[in-house]
């Protein structure tokens, strides 16, 4: 009896020292090692390949980890909880919110480095007058058409409409244009009709910041624009509706049943598959009214405030990740507009749609706002352009949803 | 006074008072067990005395040695055996219910959400270091990491080059000086200097923490390195003042306050610093709940169609389940396992995706339904049709899930039963109605009142399919169909970033109402077991 208490404590006294072990491993290895944290997708597949040749140049192992799903609020909990990665990918309108959680650093651009990217790019991850992350590609949405069906691009939305209707008509169509609005709207899409119609959402300060006091919704251009959405909904020429959805436009353009559809470049990997033949142009404006201009995002690589190893993070994103190659790399995989200038010239003599996409935004493009006020907009903007989009009195509608904005702005 | 030696009875061994067999654990399985299950305590104990060690929290470290201590006591000590059969369940109550509701309650009381996550002092490190820029004409450097002496022990140390000159420096801890015995590349990196080591990769990355925390001092701010092979000369522009706790810009000589009550730095202009820190805020949040006015107007109407809605999707699908299970529980019927399995199937899937699916199969243009019915319903566009069409959804999803159950409980009651009241000469309804169904209740009441507190607050089943929606125009917060949990959802996280001290306050009103409701149905189901 005795032997076999004896035996049992040591047992007990084993598994005890397990529990030490695991614990003392975790600081043994001094190999230099970098975690990413990415959104899923094609560009998430690259980010990896990328990480990969970055280790090899290097000697560091570097892990690239793909999270599908929220990375956002992932990034800035994991951060809180002293498990941050080195360095994150997201979007530029991120950076209000990650900066008001103190989870990403500004990085010290030289003159040289900003020279080599659009402006828009440095325009947008640029806040409180400090640049947060390494642009690496951006994004505006277009007006694709089916040459086919309709040769040239229209002029106004009104001819947009009007060429609709005629297909229409003549039994050739289903639908005179797909851009997405679904049950609760969809205010990114809308934003080149928006603010062609006189609407914008908050204005600029002298310094080029957004400023949240100065909220467009609020004023009387967004609800003269939003009669003129209305027109166009499902009470006036049916252009716009709220059954079409992001999930469905690529099938109602690539099958034929829609001419002209407004989205964004990341449509055309897809669309490359499908047989429809198609051009790309500017979002036009309402005749005689502002330019249509579509939201720029951009898409940039952070170095995370918490990380572990954040002298290696600097030189990822600084020095690495500010190369043409790994511009092209990432066009390569997503089809986005690189930001990089030389990336986008080399990009633009074998794809003229891209140099396309890139040349709208320029022209009239506007940087989605970063600030973390932009958050309330969404959700209230997009009820209120699904209620108008389904006959609903604009007044009202939008006078309702910017107070609901201007209540939750803080 | 004498001391009298009382004789030792020596018939039986006196029993120990503590040990691994004191309590009777005789066979050697027991005792095997026993072993394990008290050394993956103590092995847990030791892996999680680590980090509170680590992070100084004591008094964590107090409660986990005091419960491994009374673990290790109940289970070896030979008395104690009530707490032996209580402590499992006591532990695991405390750790997965009334931590959660504690921890919750007390975030309920504070601001905390996005831009008030920490301290203040954390705020004040986060406003200072994003201020950091580089000062104007200064040079940015090649840089070179190197240290003073042994590479793992010895004081960093910056190489550094001006790119336009060639000139070397060095950089430590007291300031800036040239550099006399440099080797240097072609493109003008520091290779080699006497007496100071220059590091590879793996021993930068090992000495991370040192390099984030060094920089050279200069008179115009520091030198800081920006990756491996750059370093400049930056200065924040911010700065705390503890005089009066505000913070101050130095080029323009703007001031932002700290105010304690928000936990945010404000200018004079009411706009705040975007880094705040987390403040307790006492019953601020749940005031808010009440006087919201947002809130006010549409609670009652949410609440009133929360309540059908949970109450409706139980009553359907345990109406359309426990049909099903009384046709399928004929014994004559044939090829009765097929069609169970099948009724099970859409069990088997992924609720969430299925949702989505249903979502597209109501699409008013290029939905499944309209077109094959010929109908061209707006289904989210007004209430009612999106009331049907969630609660549709929800009784595809969940009448297998009740016809599992209602198939068991039929089984479980004895065939004698009814066939005593066949000979009686009730029909078969009756003896369904008198008999049946209420020894169905009985077994099946629980799961009908925790199937109703689940469905009160079905996340998933609102937002997938509908979002709420019909919103009505002038209301673009409060929709139709929203029940509690989606409306307060869009309220915490929908706006400025996530509000986690807001949506605290408002879980604790909604686990009042769900706890009354579920304590009354218990009451009743008491009621109900009479009948037994």
């Amino acid at each position: 009896m005795h032997s076999t208490r004896l035996s049992a404590l040591s047992a007990v006294a084993a598994l005890l020292l397990a529990g030490c072990a695991s614990d003392a491993g975790a600081d043994a290895g001094t190999r230099p090692s970098l975690l990413i944290w990415t959104g899923g997708g094609a560009g998430g597949e690259a980010t990896q390949a990328l990480g990969a040749r970055f280790g090899e140049e290097n000697g560091v192992d570097v892990k690239v980890q793909i999270i599908p799903e929220d990375l956002q609020t992932q990034f800035v909990t994991a951060s809180q909880a002293g498990r941050a990665p080195d360095v994150v990918m997201g979007a530029h309108d991120w950076i209000g919110n990650l900066v008001q959680n103190a989870t990403i650093d500004p990085l010290q651009m030289t003159d040289d480095t900003k020279a080599g990217y659009q402006d828009l790019a440095i325009k947008a991850v640029t806040f409180n007058g400090q640049v947060y992350g390494m642009p690496f590609t951006m994004n505006n949405i277009v007006l694709f058409r089916n040459t086919a069906l309709v040769p040239d691009a229209p002029t106004s939305i009104e001819d947009l409409v009007a060429k609709g209707k005629a297909l229409k008509a003549a039994g050739k169509v289903d639908e005179i244009l797909a851009l997405p609005i679904g049950p609760t709207g969809d205010p990114y899409h809308i934003n080149p009709l928006f603010t062609s119609g006189g609407g914008y959402i908050f204005g600029t300060k002298d310094s080029g910041d957004f400023d949240p006091s100065d909220l467009g919704v609020a004023k009387p251009g967004a609800t003269a624009a939003y009669a003129k959405i209305r027109a166009l909904g499902e009470g006036g020429s049916g252009a716009l509706k709220r059954s079409i959805t992001a999930d469905n436009i690529l099938s109602l353009f690539s099958t034929g049943k829609a001419p002209f559809m407004i989205s964004g470049p990341w449509q055309l990997p897809e669309l490359k598959k499908t047989s429809v033949k198609y051009d790309i142009s500017p979002v036009p404006p309402f005749a005689g009214g502002q330019p249509a201009r579509p939201f720029i995002t951009v898409d940039a690589a952070y170095v995370a405030s918490r990380g572990t190893n954040k002298a290696l993070a600097q030189e990822f994103v600084t020095n690495f990740w500010s190369r043409p190659d790994v511009g092209t790399s990432l066009y390569a995989a997503t089809s986005s507009v690189p930001a990089l200038k030389e990336a986008l010239a080399t990009v633009r003599k074998d794809d003229a749609l891209v140099g396309k996409v890139a040349d709208a935004g320029v022209e009239f493009g506007q940087i989605m706002p970063s600030i973390p006020a932009m958050a309330v907009v969404w959700d209230p903007l997009g009820k209120a352009e699904a209620a108008v989009v389904g006959g609903a009195d604009p007044g009202s509608t939008i006078t309702a949803a910017a107070s609901a904005i201007q209540a939750q702005i803080k | 006074m004498a001391r009298t030696d009382v004789p030792v009875r020596t018939t039986t061994p006196p029993k120990p008072r503590l040990g691994l067999g004191a309590d009777g654990t005789a066979s050697p399985l027991g005792l095997i067990i026993k072993i394990g299950v008290l050394g993956v305590v103590a092995a847990i104990a030791v892996w999680a005395a680590f980090p509170l060690i680590a992070t100084g929290n004591w008094i964590g470290l107090i409660i986990l040695v005091a419960v491994s201590a009374l673990i290790f006591y109940v289970y070896l000590s030979p008395r104690v055996i009530p707490a032996k059969y209580l402590i499992p369940g006591t532990l695991f109550l405390i750790v997965f219910q009334v931590l959660p509701v504690l921890f919750t309650l007390s975030t309920a009381f504070t601001n905390f959400g996005d831009g008030h996550r920490g301290s203040k002092d954390e705020a004040i490190a986060a406003v200072e270091g994003a201020s950091v820029q580089q000062v104007p004409g200064s040079t940015v450097y090649t840089l070179t990491l190197a240290t003073d002496g042994d590479p793992a022990t010895g004081d960093i140390v910056f190489l550094l080059t001006d790119p336009a000159t060639k000139a070397a420096f060095v950089g430590t801890a007291d300031g800036l000086e040239p550099l006399a015995n440099a080797q240097q590349s072609a493109d003008g990196k520091v290779t080699s200097a006497g007496g100071y080591e220059v590091l590879d990769i793996g021993q930068i990355s090992a000495r991370s923490a040192d390099i984030v925390e060094f920089s050279v001092p200069t008179a115009k701010g520091a030198i800081k390195n920006q990756g491996l092979s750059r370093a400049f000369e930056g200065t924040p522009q911010q700065a705390y003042n503890n005089d009066c706790d505000c913070i101050t810009d130095r080029t323009t000589g703007q001031t932002w306050t700290a105010n304690g009550d928000d936990g945010v730095f404000v200018d004079g202009q009411g706009q705040a610093l975007a880094q705040g820190w987390k403040v307790n805020v006492g019953f601020r949040n749940f005031a808010e709940v009440v006087t919201n006015p947002v809130i006010r107007a549409s609670f009652l109407k949410i609440l009133l169609w929360n309540i059908g809605f949970a109450l409706g999707v139980v009553l359907i699908t345990f109406g359309l389940g426990l049909l099903v299970a009384l046709v399928l529980n004929k014994p004559e019927l044939r090829g009765q396992r097929l069609y169970r399995s099948l009724i099970i199937l859409p069990y088997a899937m992924p609720a969430v995706a299925m949702m989505l699916v249903w979502r597209d199969m109501f699409n008013t243009d290029f939905g499944l339904i309209n077109r094959l019915f010929g109908l061209h319903v707006n289904w989210f566009g007004s209430a009612p049709s999106s009331m049907f069409a969630i609660l549709l959804v929800q009784l595809w999803l969940g009448y297998n899930y009740m016809f599992l159950v209602s198939t068991g409980a039929l089984q479980a009651i004895p065939a004698d039963l009814t066939e005593a009241a066949q000979v009686d000469g009730a029909r078969p309804f009756h003896a369904f109605r008198t008999i049946t169904f209420p020894l169905l209740l009985v077994a099946l009441a629980p799961l009908l009142i925790s199937s109703f507190a689940f469905n009160f607050n079905n996340f998933t089943a609102i937002y997938l399919v509908s979002e709420g929606a019909p919103f009505p125009p002038d209301n673009p917060q409060a929709g139709a169909t929203d029940i509690l949990i989606t409306y307060t959802y869009r309220l915490a996280f929908g706006g400025a970033g996530a509000q986690y001290g807001f949506a605290a306050a408002i879980s604790v009103f909604i686990f009042l109402i769900v706890a009354t409701i579920s304590v009354v149905s218990f009451r009743r189901t008491h009621a109900l077991e009479e009948i037994n």
